[in-house]
């Protein structure tokens, strides 16, 4: 009988997550992996019946780790239904908010969930602190321009220091019970103690990064937005700052000063330390000697790919998100299925063909559908019944296995597929569609964003790490391209807040829009449309507004949310599908396996007890499991169940 | 005391803490006195450090004495902390006390937080499976822990489902990692009130007419889950620090008061700590003295609202809302809701979702747009 490893809770991730790994005959190779997640809250019933001006809000709620994306998307979704489009300001600073997000996230990502499945903190403390001084000037300079190697060695003395108490005095606390020692560690002491300094660097600088959202968004996490704008309007004392006296409000001048200030630090840190720590760690994880000879070592570059199937959705919009020429990262889909292929396909979410759900492995059933629980339902036509017992949930209880019974699920997600296939979706798809559309001589700003991530890849995969863009598909592959995604998106936040300010300055205020302006926007929407009605909220002709459609690039990947609102304006459905659906999914009708469960075919496990292998690969995704499992209702009850044609504007 | 005097105190003090932390020998069970007397912190300063904390946060200063000698005998405090339904925005929250290093700006809050030992903590910890597991049975075997909580519990009867980990539902798993813990932290509104998960969901899909039935998860607080326990369970202290999410500094300022004293605070009736939720946030609003005028913004964007007029018809809800947003405010006191145009949701109250107040049409529901009657509002 096959071995069955458990690996329940997988931790560094946000939200709940259960892998369980079939080993082959040879005790040591995964043959099948199975991904499950096991919490559910039931946020799409909760938002049924209430104001649609509230979804942001609740849908932000699904994530804290992904608070401004979700809220956005909302946000978007609903101003889809209204036809509107938000004013120049108000589409900078939401990708101001968005970018701070990608940078933050990404960052915190790779020193705070992911890095401690490739260095080794017990090892740090073999670390001699002058070589790590010697390491430190070489490897971040910038970073360290003013500290003398004497000085930095008296400050790696001090991280040591730290870490030995914790040892010594048995309170390892987070750090306890590692794989530390396992042979898959290749980071030299020194390096692992300068990683362990760097760890502790970015939770300090990752606090300021955030000042960004409390200044457009009053507080971080879960920031305010709105539906038509954003809540921060152009202060009347822009040169003070807003006091009982004065009035005003937080966006002005010395606040804006404080902006450029911390988009420099993000900057920094980005160049200074996460893209120069990525090339370090990398470069001893990548392939070495020759197969089948001694000392051969598989790379990281060779290992956890799943087959070249991309989607992205796309984000960060210049001229209205319906502009997709805008969009610094693309939408669009790419096919490879099993090779590289970077020929873009255009997406419709639309069709009710393209983009579906399948509930056939997961806790759910289909009723009065054709197929019942082996169909696949469009979003705009889904359903959710929740039914764990039904559908093969496992009681509470020590050592039980998932289902294996393809009749049965095993997890709170569904399984979204693109044209039957399932797809690849974050950082990985976003680096490789910007490639793909990156074109020799670029002339808009968006165009110039995909040409500069094509030349980083050139540079730091091929170029610095010696790989081929072929082996990009990979588990490295995907924690380069988030770092390069970082500094492609930490650059242009620049650019987004120096045109907010130049708008500022021209007397261009509007972050908002008007009713009236909504009204000349849509010549379909009622005249008297209000916004703070949402009774006005019909078309002209006294019909229902159409399904709102929302999406963002989400720094997990591509995120959609449909709204439908009655005719009290007040929310009749909500649906979403979110990236990390798409990624941890289960298997589908096909037993065709999810993109998680696909990377982790084939790995090799030095330590089946110490499945340090299966971490790397599945924390090189980011993990965001509350998001992937939103869609619950209480037994029984069909949450969703519309039959409208949702109109794409 | 003076605003300079206290800074002062508070960076000479974290200098010194900060040395205690990196120099001190190596012991078990030590105590924080013990550490700062090998860094030369005397004992003189630390009371003069512990005036300074009891005044931001409101302690009477004749329990000053008492509450640094009870800080100084302590062994350094374990703390388990455990997420059922929650959406990891708490945690968040909290990992922005963290000090930044590099550029030295320690705050006070994580020095007594580096003083005392995260345990358990499934979103930052290091192990995984099996070893986590076994990272949290060890954690839960010791004693007088303090078990830090975000999230909501769900219902667990027979064919629920909704939160299984490692083969136990969250009741089970609250119930085994509270029957030891000296105190329970409830962090964030969905773990002290059952907040979103808790929010109701349409009950009956057929007639819409019956909009707002149940949780759909049937989703508890904490206290709420510890109570249906009954026993010493029902009785184990609780402190809910309360907020979606709640600021860092309250969270990180709970957790000291009780490093420092071993129990506690003062409590309002939703078992918040007065130091931290005993004003509302409407009280200490720059945006009040505009109330008082009757100045309000009527439309995001409109001349009141770049203004920096009363959100009160936006729907601010910060009359009736007991935080401090507004006094301590939010990410290093850089700003707060108003602050940058949008009325407070009330998320540190009980069922903030669900609230009613008065919508476009004067008729009465739940909407964050809705805003209350101004005649019950005090300018």
């Amino acid at each position: 009988m096959a071995t069955n490893i458990v690996i329940d809770p997988v931790t560094r991730i946000e939200g709940h997550l259960r892998i369980e790994a079939e080993l082959d005959t040879d005790g040591k190779t995964v043959k099948n992996a199975y991904s499950s997640s096991t919490m559910a809250r039931g946020i799409e019933i909760i938002m049924k019946g209430r104001d649609p001006r509230d979804a942001c809000h609740i849908s932000q709620r699904i994530c804290g780790v992904c608070t401004v994306v979700h809220g956005l998307t909302s946000v978007r979704a609903v101003e889809d239904a209204l036809g509107v489009k938000v004013p120049e300001n108000a589409e900078l600073i939401r990708n101001l908010m968005i970018g701070a997000q990608y940078v933050h996230d990404h960052v915190m990502h790779f020193y705070h969930l992911h890095a401690l499945d490739w260095v080794d903190v017990v090892s740090a403390l073999g670390a001699d602190s002058l070589a790590t001084a010697k390491l430190a000037k070489s490897n971040n300079p910038a970073y360290y321009a003013t500290q003398s190697e004497a000085a930095l060695k008296i400050t790696f003395d001090g991280v040591k220091a730290k870490l030995q108490n914790l040892i010594d005095r048995g309170q390892l606390g987070l750090f306890a019970n590692g794989y530390w020692g396992h042979p898959e560690y290749k980071l030299p002491a020194a390096g692992n103690l300068l990683a362990v300094a760097h760890y502790l660097d970015a939770l300090g600088w990752a606090r300021e990064v955030v000042k960004l959202h409390t200044i457009f968004g009053g507080k971080d996490p879960h920031p305010n937005l709105v539906v038509g704008g954003v809540p921060c309007a152009v202060s009347s004392n822009y040169n003070n700052q807003a006091s009982e006296d004065l009035g005003g409000t937080s966006l002005n001048k010395v606040n804006m000063a404080k902006v450029t200030a911390l988009i420099t630090k993000m900057k920094n840190f980005v160049d200074q330390v996460y893209v120069p720590d990525t090339i370090l760690v990398a470069g001893f994880y990548t392939t070495k000697g020759v197969k089948g000879q001694t000392g051969y070592y598989e790379g990281w570059e060779k290992r956890g790919g799943t087959g070249w199937n991309y989607l992205c959705y796309g984000e960060f919009p210049e001229n209205g998100i319906r502009d997709l020429d805008s969009l610094l990262i693309p939408q669009g889909v790419l096919q490879g299925n099993g090779s590289p292929n970077l020929s873009i396909t255009p997406l419709d979410m639309e069709n009710p063909k393209e983009i579906q759900e399948y509930v056939a492995r997961s806790w759910y059933s289909y009723l009065g559908v054709t197929g019942g629980n082996t169909a696949a339902l469009h979003p705009s036509v889904g359903q959710t019944n929740l039914n764990y017992a039904g559908r093969g949930g496992p009681a509470p209880g020590a050592g039980y296995t998932l289902s294996r019974d393809t009749t049965k699920g095993y997890s709170w997600i569904k399984s979204p597929r693109w044209w039957n296939k399932p797809m690849e979706v974050g950082p990985l798809a976003h680096v490789v569609m910007m490639y793909a559309k990156a074109k020799l001589i670029p002339v808009t700003d968006a165009e110039k964003a995909h040409a500069q991530a094509r030349d980083l890849v050139d540079a730091v995969w091929t170029g610095l790490l010696g790989l081929p863009i072929t082996d990009i598909d990979s588990t490295l592959g995907r924690i380069a391209a988030r770092t390069i995604e970082t500094k492609v998106i930490a650059d242009a936040m620049s650019r987004w807040h120096t045109s907010l300010l130049k708008n500022i300055s021209a007397g261009k205020l509007a972050t908002f829009v008007t009713d009236a302006d909504a009204v000349n926007q849509n010549t379909n929407l009622n005249p008297a449309f209000k916004w703070t009605d949402p009774l006005t909220w019909k078309s002209k002709n006294g019909a229902l507004l159409p399904v709102g459609v929302g999406f963002t690039e989400a720094p997990r990947g591509a995120l959609g949310h449909w709204v439908t609102i009655d005719e009290k304006g007040k929310i009749k459905n909500y649906q979403c599908i979110v990236a990390s659906q798409w990624n941890a999914g289960p298997r589908d009708a096909a037993n065709v396996p999810g993109p998680y469960e696909k990377s982790l075919e084939g790995h090799t496990l030095a330590i089946p007890t110490q499945p340090l292998e299966i971490l790397r690969t599945i924390h090189s995704f980011d993990p965001c499991i509350g998001c992937a499992v939103h869609v619950t209702g209480a037994n029984g009850e069909e949450l969703i169940k519309v039959n409208v044609t949702t109109t794409l504007r | 005391m003076s605003n300079e005097s206290k800074k002062e105190i508070r960076n000479s003090v974290l200098t010194r803490l900060s040395e205690a932390i990196q120099q001190s020998e190596p012991q078990h069970e030590e105590t924080l006195g013990e550490r700062l007397a090998k860094a030369g912190v005397t004992r003189r300063s630390f009371m003069k450090y512990c005036a300074g904390m009891a005044s931001i946060m409101a302690i009477p200063a004749s329990m000053v004495p008492k509450l640094a000698e009870a800080a100084l005998l302590a062994p350094l405090t374990s703390v388990v902390y455990l997420s059922f339904q929650e959406c990891t925005g708490c945690l968040e929250s909290l990992v922005n006390v963290f000090p930044n290093t590099q550029y030295k700006t320690n705050s006070i809050e994580n020095i007594l937080l580096t003083a005392l030992s995260l345990d358990y903590s499934e979103t930052l910890m290091a192990p995984s499976g099996t070893q986590a597991e076994l990272s949290r049975a060890q954690a839960i075997a010791k004693k007088n822990y303090v078990l830090v909580v975000d999230g909501a519990i769900p219902d667990d009867k027979a064919g629920a489902g909704f939160f299984i980990q490692s083969g136990k539902t969250g009741l089970q798993q609250l119930k085994a990692a509270a029957t030891n813990a000296a105190a329970v932290v409830s962090v964030g509104t969905c773990a002290s009130f059952g907040g979103l998960p808790a929010a109701k969901g349409p009950a009956d899909l057929i007639n819409p007419g019956n909009l707002r039935g149940v949780s759909p998860t049937r989703a508890i607080s904490i206290k709420a889950a510890l109570k249906s326990f009954g026993g010493t369970y029902a009785t184990k202290p609780v402190i809910n620090v309360s907020g979606c999410p709640p600021i860092a500094e309250v969270i990180a300022g709970t957790l000291v008061y009780w490093i420092l004293n071993k129990k506690a605070p003062s409590l309002d009736s939703n078992l918040r700590p007065k130091m931290f939720y005993g004003e509302t946030v409407h009280d200490e609003c720059y945006r009040k003295e505009f109330l008082e005028h009757g100045q309000f913004v009527r439309s995001f964007d409109d001349a009141g609202a770049r203004a920096g007029h009363c959100l009160l018809m936006m729907g601010c809800k910060g009359p009736t809302t007991h935080n401090a947003c507004t006094t301590l405010k939010w990410n290093q006191g850089i700003g707060f809701p108003m602050e940058a145009g949008h009325g407070c949701l009330g998320c540190s109250e009980p069922d903030f979702w669900d609230k009613k107040s008065i919508d476009a049409q004067g008729i009465v529901g739940v909407g964050f747009y809705n805003h209350l009657d101004p005649a019950t509002v005090d300018d």
